[in-house]
């Protein structure tokens, strides 16, 4: 049992770290601004939410009672991560930066 | 076994927070040097929670919380300042 926890503990520890470097690879990496915006936001919230699965069962299994307080981050991540995200997109639509030709849609023309 | 695994997923953790370290002092622009620190501010978070676990204490719960908290609010305070020149008008 004790080793099926720790199974557990690692593997979703693992995930949330190769989500969360997946998020800085597409943020290095991607082209301009509005795709740059994308990898991050969303991949960096998955990967906090692994790696606070993996503190939940580890610290329930350590205390034997379910430990909730942890889904706190989680839960305040998943609302506040779009909200910055939108307020960055509207800046940089306000700064008017350079994008790729591809970026389409473009709702300051309309 | 848990170690291991620990000791790699905060390797993962900091590898990634020092490509957004490159993309916070290379970013071509503004806001993409804020979109760096929001990134590095939730790294950062995930990397305490994985000490915490390491250490198997529960103090560091509150640290990531109030990180998590002051960076959202700043994060929308530098969006704000950006686009309209004010925080508060």
């Amino acid at each position: 049992m004790d080793s099926l926890i720790e199974w557990a503990v690692s593997i979703f520890v693992i995930i949330g770290g190769v989500f969360a470097l997946v998020g800085s690879i597409g943020l290095t990496r991607l082209p301009d601004f509005y795709t740059r915006l994308h990898g991050p936001t969303k991949a960096t919230t998955l990967g906090v939410g692994g790696a606070i699965m993996g503190s939940l069962i580890y610290f329930s299994w350590q205390e034997h009672a379910l430990q909730l307080h942890e889904v706190l981050i989680t839960l305040f991540l998943f609302i506040t991560a779009p909200v910055s995200a939108h307020m960055l997109a509207k800046a940089a639509m306000h700064r008017d930066l350079k994008r790729m030709r591809e970026t389409r849609g473009e709702p300051w023309k309309q | 076994m848990l170690s291991t695994a620990l000791s790699i997923a905060i390797g993962l953790f900091v590898l990634a927070w020092v490509l957004n370290l490159g993309r916070l002092i290379f970013g071509p622009s503004l806001p993409d040097r804020v979109l760096a620190l929001d990134t590095m501010y939730i790294n950062s978070i995930a990397l305490i929670v994985l000490y915490g676990i390491q250490q198997s204490s529960k103090l560091y719960f509150e640290a990531a919380m109030l990180i998590a908290l002051i960076g959202f609010v700043s994060t929308v305070a530098v969006a704000k300042y950006v686009t309209r020149g004010d925080i508060i008008e």
